[in-house]
């Protein structure tokens, strides 16, 4: 048996990537290598909050209202506590909130990424290889959705969840109904892409070797077309985190997101927006900041892996 | 065709029939008062095939042949008529347990082997993919066995199994198409212009290669081209297919040596000879008609310097005109056309 071991079969996979193009490409681009590195800075902060946030801006009986309203980098008057980032109205630690704050931006972000990309690829794929009345239906409805502004579907699907809960839930579920609007609002990027792929795809000669040999549609879609449709697809999904975590911030700034008890990065900046004409600016600067560098860093990445991705621009 | 109703050969194909709907939707259609559009890509195409004999369709792009390849591989539903591999009925349905069972005898190689491979699977994933579909071999062990020596009957090495089809030439790629179209046993495998995308030196290798698997294994070959050369060389016997019709079905031999239907009197006057150059030669008169729209009589009387009224009117069938040789052709059934020489021809 001259098979090459699993094992040196992995390294030699390892070895590839490093020296794929794609690679290359990323070595080659200092934005894209900042941009990488602050999202893997935020991300890391995010995941590691509970460590290395100084305090718990969730737990009262560590706050002292005496603290409230210290700048940044200057002992406060009467405790003499000295905070990075400053503290807010109720002595909360502007860093700490902001750790925990981008945590939950994320956490909404990602989930809702995942459900839009479930969604819209398996119909897109559904769509794409079936064609005939479910293509029709699914497109038709994906093109009444791109008609409508994602913030205001978003808000429109949230609203209706929260008023199907218990009111005594619904702060429990906001997270979770947040997740869901957002997805719902942004599958239809997916579904299209995915169509158009699959429409090429499923002409090609090797879906025709495998109905050859009676493989099941299911099993072509999911191990032949699938596969092949994917690239795009990690493309507008970074994109799509980006948009995702704007969204959430955009919903929980107008108020209706995250309950006040868990501030996410939009509830942080809605909360500084009080403050900003009394002169405490950095309430709301370093967590806007940080929804810029969050979503700049993402965007850019997504911009990279499409002409990375993309043969022809390269 | 008296002879076709005794005993069955391997492959049989009768009256074959596929029309494609081409039509705009229907509100577009009453809208712009525009007519349904039907082609009639295939029509009444009928042959059978021996055990272990190569059968060719040849003709022009666009006269039906791939279609005629795709029913027979149930990759299109024939509209009628019915293709009998060993006395199973395959285009009558996929489900039943009886033609499942030919299906794993039956396998294709396709035109382009940049296409033809997924090209995010892994070599000896894609040659075991019909084993692990059929259920042939149960432990990874023994398919990873079939595997390797697959790779070396096509001449590959057994350690190209782990790399992807990105890393092959055309050549090497329709190797490992053919190794994975033999991983089920077949014994009757559909080829669809297997070497029309390759280089001609590549070309050859691949032909050897088919020819010497077709001893070792007995294989059974539909073959399609529009190579006059490459038929020649692989095929027992030939059919000449014009705009969806079999015009003239003959042995290889008598096709090259004493072709009757004008249009295969064209086609073998059209092949490029060295010898030839600095003559005229007779050049291929005309193009395919619309198939949407397809002559009336015989579809072939609009570039046929022998038509007379009565092929514009009337439909020939096939006659038989020597042994085992049949024309669809009101002039050879009336006499008018005499047997082309192309072998004479090309030593003058």
């Amino acid at each position: 048996m001259a098979f090459v071991s699993e094992s040196s079969h992995q390294k030699f996979l390892i070895a590839r990537a490093w020296d794929s193009d794609i690679a290359h490409s990323f070595r080659r681009s200092p934005l894209t290598m900042t941009a990488a590195f602050l999202v893997v800075l935020i991300i890391g902060s995010a995941v590691l909050a509970p460590y290395i946030a100084p305090h718990d801006p969730f737990n009262p009986a560590t706050l002292n209202l005496l603290d409230g309203f210290t700048p940044p980098m200057e002992p406060n008057a009467f405790t003499g506590n000295t905070y990075w980032l400053g503290t807010d109205d109720q002595g909360r630690d502007v860093f700490s909130a902001i750790l925990y704050g981008s945590r939950i931006s994320l956490f909404v972000g990602f989930a809702a990424v995942v459900f839009a990309m479930v969604l819209g690829v398996s119909l897109g794929l559904l769509a794409g290889f079936l064609g005939g009345w479910l293509d029709t239906i699914i497109m038709r409805v994906a093109d009444v959705q791109l008609s409508f502004p994602s913030i205001l579907i978003a808000l429109l699907i949230f609203g209706i969840a929260q008023g199907f809960i218990a009111p005594q839930h619904r702060e429990e579920m906001a997270i979770w109904v947040l997740i869901v609007a957002i997805g719902l609002s942004d599958w239809v990027q997916f579904a299209r892409t995915v169509r158009g792929a699959t429409l090429v795809e499923r002409n090609k000669e090797y879906v025709q070797a495998a109905r050859v040999i009676g493989l099941p549609p299911v099993l072509i879609m999911i191990r032949h077309v699938l596969p092949n449709v994917m690239g795009p697809v990690l493309v507008i999904a970074t994109i799509g985190l980006a948009l995702a975590i704007i969204t959430e911030a955009t919903l929980s700034f107008l108020g209706v997101g995250v309950p006040p008890t868990q501030p996410s990065l939009g509830t942080l900046i809605r909360i500084g927006q009080d403050f900003l004409f009394s002169g405490e600016w950095w309430i709301i600067l370093f967590p806007s900041l940080t929804l810029l560098a969050l979503a700049l860093s993402v965007n850019l990445l997504g911009d990279w892996l499409r002409d990375a991705l993309n043969p022809k621009l390269r | 065709m008296d002879d076709i109703n005794r005993t069955p050969a391997f492959v049989e194909v009768q009256s074959l029939c596929r029309t494609f709907d081409l039509s705009k939707p229907l509100l577009n259609r009453l809208l712009e008062r525009e007519p349904r559009k039907i082609v009639r890509a295939v029509q009444d195409v009928s042959f059978r095939i021996n055990k272990g004999e190569t059968f060719a369709l040849v003709g022009e792009s666009g006269c039906g042949k791939s279609t005629v390849a795709k029913m027979m591989a149930g990759l299109l539903s024939p509209e009628r008529g019915s293709v009998v591999v060993d006395e199973v009925n395959v285009s009558s349905g996929w489900r039943s347990q009886r033609v499942r069972q030919v299906r794993r005898r039956l396998q294709m190689i396709f035109q382009d082997p940049y296409a033809s491979l997924n090209p995010r699977w892994r070599v000896d994933w894609i040659i075991s993919e019909p084993i692990r579909a059929f259920g042939l071999l149960k432990s990874e062990k023994d398919i990873a066995d079939r595997v390797a020596e697959l790779l070396t009957l096509v001449k590959l090495s057994p350690e190209d199994g782990v790399k992807y089809p990105h890393e092959f030439s055309g050549g090497q790629r329709q190797r490992i198409a053919i190794a994975r179209a033999l991983s089920s046993n077949p014994d009757f495998i559909i080829c669809d212009e297997p070497t029309s995308a390759l280089d001609v030196s590549v070309q050859a290798q691949i032909l050897n290669l088919m020819k010497d698997l077709q001893d070792e294994f007995g294989l059974t070959y539909l073959f399609i081209s529009h190579d006059l050369a490459v038929v020649r060389y692989m095929a027992k016997r030939i059919g000449v297919m014009y705009l969806g019709r079999i015009v003239e079905e003959a042995p290889t031999d008598a096709l090259f040596k004493a072709a009757r239907h004008p249009y295969t009197q064209m086609l073998l006057a059209a092949v490029p000879d060295i010898s030839m150059s600095g003559k005229t030669r007779e050049r291929v008169q005309g193009e395919v008609p619309n198939p949407l729209d397809p002559p009336a009589g015989c579809a072939f009387h609009p570039r046929c310097p022998f038509a007379f009224q009565r092929c514009k009117t009337e439909l020939p069938l096939a006659i038989e005109s020597g042994a085992d040789h049949y024309v669809a052709c009101h002039g050879v059934d009336e006499d008018r056309i005499s047997v082309f020489n192309a072998m004479v021809e090309a030593a003058e």
